[in-house]
This record gives structure tokens, C-alpha cells and sequence, in this order.
């Protein structure tokens, strides 16, 4: 009579991911050293690895966060996240896109409540560097719209474009902790920043949005109309400019397409 | 129309030269660029190319019209119980036709389990049960991808018990199953042997070298295990250690000049010193053909 006596490859892995995640669980009884005896500093070896990976690629993807908090302050913080946050996917340029979300509730950083907004910029720079290519609308294939029309227009942003508003000064210390730069007082209360982020060229830009230009382009993003994301923007900045902002965003290579809304028919 | 479908691409072949590459890296795209260095090859991590567009294709793209190019992957899970990653796959796939790469690798190891992906290279039991799993995720890699794939060798901390082969003899038996052909990592062989106890020579000695297409070489960091005894740390964040050049000098002896690949992924140098690493492979290499060409010459 035979026994099986080698366990199922899955419960092998599951054992083995099991003991990978927590430090506290005994490391898996089939994993020895060369003369057959567990070794818990062999193992803690691929435990290491994986922790330690995933705070570097966060590093690497959240640059002015980690030289804000420091390099040992980041590192517990990014600990603490990869300890409930693994990813989910081999890609992964794709990891860390909870960071932002898990700053924002983490207590022992709740005394700097900008950091989660600074790494919304940083998110919104990694997603655009990636993102998808596309060529710029040229300005003049709107040149046939009717004036009466235009309001109807619906305008396709770049892949790229992503937009990040902050009720703190978010860009200004966004911009001041990127590289080396100098750095000077900001105050906290002086108020909120909203940021434009985009890459329709070879290279992420980042810039300030002026008032309303966050509403207007998040409503264009949602495929309102021109007319309805004017209205939208209006409704928050009563000086908004329809022409100024969509001047800009042609100029500047953000929309990629424009079509017309087509109007309800009427007497139905 | 994307930047990239705006110059169509006038490509070196994909051929593979028996020659030393350099893993490449984004901090190096510009000075290979501009300096357009005398190197066999390049070789990129496959996951770091799945982003829908942005400069690592713009430069990737640029690259590869001037260089031949080998494709390497670090997350396809290949020794995971669990089916392989279908998405996966097509990305892989997207990548093969988008570049054309010369060779394209992945590992003996497994790093996703249960919807989660571990960032890590980590090892299987060498059971049949083992060799079943890993022959049947490979030839569908083969098949999706159609052509055929290379797998490398790792380095591993542990052993398990259960374990009925010996690492060469499970690597040997899937080549011969699947018809996979075989990267033969010269540094995590010195890791696996140091960490398990093996002689080193002897692995070199018994692997199946008819089946090696490339050939990598990377730095380690030391540490020492529970008892003491030296544990080696497949780190790619120094040189080469001497002890791995001793090692790669005997393995190309027996096995003839074979593309070559220096990897550097941590704590990267200047350019510079990774095309010294190159060049000294490059002229264990030339040492080699000169060596066959003058035996040649005799025996003709």
C-alpha cells in the first residue's frame, strides 16, 4: 500500500505566502537547511525581499513624500502600508496607488494632513509617465464649429492628463521637495492649490491650475459638454473665463478629439 | 497616431550575439543614447514596459532600433501552483511583438499566490508533482507566446524536504520535456551552491549546458545564516565577485562563447562601470573564440 507522502504543491505555497506575510507565524517545517533543519534566518531571507522590495518601489514612485518624512520615517510608514497592502499584480509601475488614501488615515502622521495631497501629485506624475500616447487635436479642425455650437462640443482630454486639488498648498511643496530643491516656509493655512498634471510630449509637466480649472477640466473628463463644464466651473469661480481655459488647453496639446453633442430632437 | 508609429522601426536583427549585454536601465537611457556605446546587447525587465506608453518606450523603442535586445521576465509565477496569469501572458506577448527581442527568459521560481503578487523570486520543491506544474506552465508560455522560451536557474536560502531531485537534474528534465531552452545564471549558481551546499564546479559540470542559449552574471551580498555558515544574497547591486568570473571563465570554456549578460538592478553604478563589467566579459568571450579558432586550426 502506498501513502502519499508529498503534500499538494498549493498547500506547499500557501503554507510558505502564509509565513512570507507575518513575521509572528513559525516558518514552514519543509523549509530546512542543507542538513535538514529549519533555519529561520534562511527563510527570514525571502521575507526580507519582499518587504524591503516593496518599500523601495514605493520610494521610487513617492520621491518628495520620502524626503519629507525622511528616509527612516518613510521606510517604517511604507512598512506599515505594504504590511496591508500587497500588490495585487506582476506590473509593478501599478503598486502603490493606495499610498495616497493610506496617508490620510495613518495616525502617527495625522500632524501633517498635506502629505497624502503631495502624494496624490506624485501618483498623478507616475500615471501620466506611463500613460497611454496621443496627438494633440490641432486647434483649427474646430475652426467649422458654428458659434451658436460650440457650447455642444465635447472635447477628449490627453491620456495623460490627471488633476489634483488640495485644500493645502500641495504643488508648492510638492515642487520644493522634487530633486534638490531649496527649500523655504510655507504657510499651511495660506490656502488651497490645485494642480495640473500632464504629459502630451515627451516629458510629465505639472502646473498650477487657476481657479476653476480643476472643475472645468474634471467635468470635460466626465464628457460634459463645454457649455455644461463652463457652468460648472462658473458656479465655484464666478470670474471663470470659458475662452482663456480652453485657449490654454488646445495650446498647450491636452485635448486629443472634440465632437459635437448631438441635440435632442424636438416634438416628440 | 502615436510618436512611436511616426518612425517606423528600422531594427538591428534580433539575432542574439554571442557577445556581453547590460540590463537596461532608466537612468542610463540618455548616455546610451548619446554615446551609443559598443555593446552586444540589451536586456529589459518585461514588467517594466506594461505601461500603456511615456518615455520608457519612447526609449525603448530608440534603443532597440540600435541594438539587439533580450526580453526578461520577473513575475510570470511560472512555478506557482496556480494557473498562469492569462493577462499576464498577454502582455508578455504585446511586448514580444511590439520589440522583437532576440530571447526571451523567465524564472524557475514563483512569486504570486492567492491574487497576490510577492515582488520576489521564491522557490519550489524539486517533486514531480513540482516538474509536472512547471513543464505544463511552460509549454503553454511556448505556445502562447510561439517561440520558445529560456529558463533560469535560481538562487534559493532554503531547500525543501520533500525535495526527490537535485536542482540540475529538475532544470535538465524540463528542458528535456518541454524543449525550453535554458539561461544559465553563473552568479545564482555560486549563491545556490554556497547556500545549499553544493560544489559549485560540479553543478556547472552536470547541467545541461546543450540547452543554454544565455548566460547571466550578477554581484551578491553576504550574510550568514542561523548557525553561522555563510548565506549568499542574490543582491544585483555590486560587481561581479571574482569567485563568479573564475566560475564563468570554466563555463564558457565548455560551452563556447554564449550572449552574456551583466545585470546591475540595485544601488546602480555610472554607466561606465557597467561597461567595464561588459568589457570583461566581452573579453572572456573573445578569449574563447580565439581559443576555438586556434584549435580549429590545428585539427584542420
Amino acid at each position: 500500500m502506498t501513502r502519499c507522502l508529498v503534500r499538494p504543491l498549493a498547500e506547499v505555497q500557501r503554507e510558505f505566502a502564509a509565513a512570507l506575510r507575518d513575521p509572528d507565524l513559525p516558518i514552514p517545517a519543509d523549509c530546512v537547511d542543507p542538513d535538514g533543519c529549519p533555519d529561520t534566518k534562511r527563510f527570514a531571507v525571502y521575507r526580507n525581499n519582499v518587504v524591503s522590495s516593496l518599500i523601495e518601489s514605493l520610494g521610487e514612485s513617492y520621491p518628495a513624500v520620502r524626503r519629507l518624512l525622511g528616509e527612516a520615517c518613510f521606510r517604517e510608514t511604507a512598512r506599515a502600508h505594504a504590511a496591508q497592502d500587497l500588490p495585487r499584480s506582476p506590473v509593478m509601475l501599478e503598486y502603490g496607488a493606495e499610498f495616497p488614501a493610506f496617508l490620510a488615515q495613518f495616525e502617527p502622521l495625522a500632524d501633517f494632513p498635506y502629505l497624502s495631497d503631495v502624494a496624490r501629485i506624485e501618483r498623478a506624475w507616475l500615471e501620466s509617465y506611463h500613460a497611454a500616447e496621443a496627438a494633440p487635436l490641432d486647434p483649427s479642425a474646430l475652426a467649422g464649429v458654428p458659434e451658436h455650437r460650440a457650447g455642444d462640443l465635447c472635447l477628449t482630454l490627453h491620456p495623460s492628463v490627471r488633476i489634483v486639488q488640495s485644500s493645502f498648498p500641495a504643488l508648492s511643496i510638492w515642487h520644493m521637495n522634487i530633486g534638490d530643491a531649496a527649500v523655504q516656509p510655507i504657510d499651511l493655512e495660506g490656502g488651497g492649490e490645485d494642480a495640473l498634471v500632464a504629459r502630451p510630449e515627451a516629458e510629465v509637466q505639472v502646473r498650477a491650475l487657476p481657479a476653476g480649472g480643476a472643475l472645468f477640466l474634471a467635468a470635460l473628463a466626465e464628457n460634459e459638454c463645454l457649455a455644461k463644464a463652463a457652468e460648472r466651473a462658473s458656479e465655484s469661480c464666478p470670474e471663470f473665463n470659458l475662452t482663456d481655459h480652453l485657449t490654454g488647453l488646445l495650446a498647450t496639446g491636452l485635448v486629443i478629439a472634440g465632437r459635437l453633442k448631438r441635440r435632442r430632437s424636438r416634438g416628440h | 497616431m502615436s510618436v512611436l508609429q511616426a518612425t517606423p522601426p528600422r531594427r538591428t536583427r534580433n539575432e542574439i550575439p554571442a557577445r556581453a549585454g547590460v540590463g537596461l536601465k532608466a537612468p542610463h537611457y540618455r548616455t546610451i543614447l548619446e554615446t551609443q556605446p559598443d555593446i552586444g546587447f540589451f536586456e529589459v525587465h518585461a514588467e517594466n514596459y506594461m505601461g500603456a506608453g511615456g518615455p520608457p518606450h519612447r526609449y525603448l523603442t530608440e534603443i532597440r532600433t540600435r541594438y539587439p535586445l533580450t526580453l526578461h521576465g520577473v513575475g510570470l509565477s511560472i512555478g506557482a501552483d496556480r494557473p498562469l496569469d492569462r493577462d499576464h501572458l498577454r502582455r508578455l506577448a504585446e511586448l514580444v511583438v511590439r520589440y522583437e527581442p532576440g530571447l526571451f527568459s523567465e524564472h524557475l521560481a514563483w512569486s504570486s499566490h492567492g491574487g497576490l503578487f510577492f515582488n520576489d523570486l521564491l522557490p519550489v520543491p524539486y517533486t514531480l508533482q513540482t516538474l509536472h506544474r512547471v513543464c505544463e506552465h511552460i509549454d503553454q508560455a511556448q505556445e502562447y507566446l510561439g517561440r520558445q522560451m529560456l529558463l533560469e536557474n535560481p538562487s534559493t536560502y532554503v531547500a525543501f524536504a520533500e525535495s526527490t531531485y537535485w536542482e540540475v537534474d529538475f532544470i535538465a528534465e524540463v528542458a528535456r520535456r518541454t524543449g525550453c531552452g535554458l539561461l544559465l545564471d553563473v552568479n545564482n549558481v555560486y549563491v545556490a551552491c554556497t547556500n545549499q551546499h553544493w560544489d559549485p564546479t560540479r553543478y556547472i559540470d552536470q547541467f545541461p549546458l546543450s540547452h543554454v542559449r544565455q548566460i547571466h552574471l550578477a554581484g551578491y551580498a553576504r550574510d550568514a545564516d542561523e548557525r553561522g555558515r555563510p548565506l549568499l544574497i542574490d543582491s544585483h547591486d555590486r560587481q561581479v565577485d571574482e569567485i563568479v568570473w573564475d566560475l564563468y571563465a570554466r563555463t564558457i570554456e565548455k560551452l563556447g562563447p554564449t550572449p552574456t549578460l551583466i545585470e546591475w538592478d540595485q544601488n546602480l553604478p555610472e554607466w561606465a562601470e557597467l561597461q567595464a563589467e561588459a568589457t570583461r566579459a566581452e573579453a572572456v568571450l573573445s578569449g574563447q573564440r580565439q581559443n576555438d579558432e586556434m584549435s580549429r586550426a590545428s585539427l584542420g
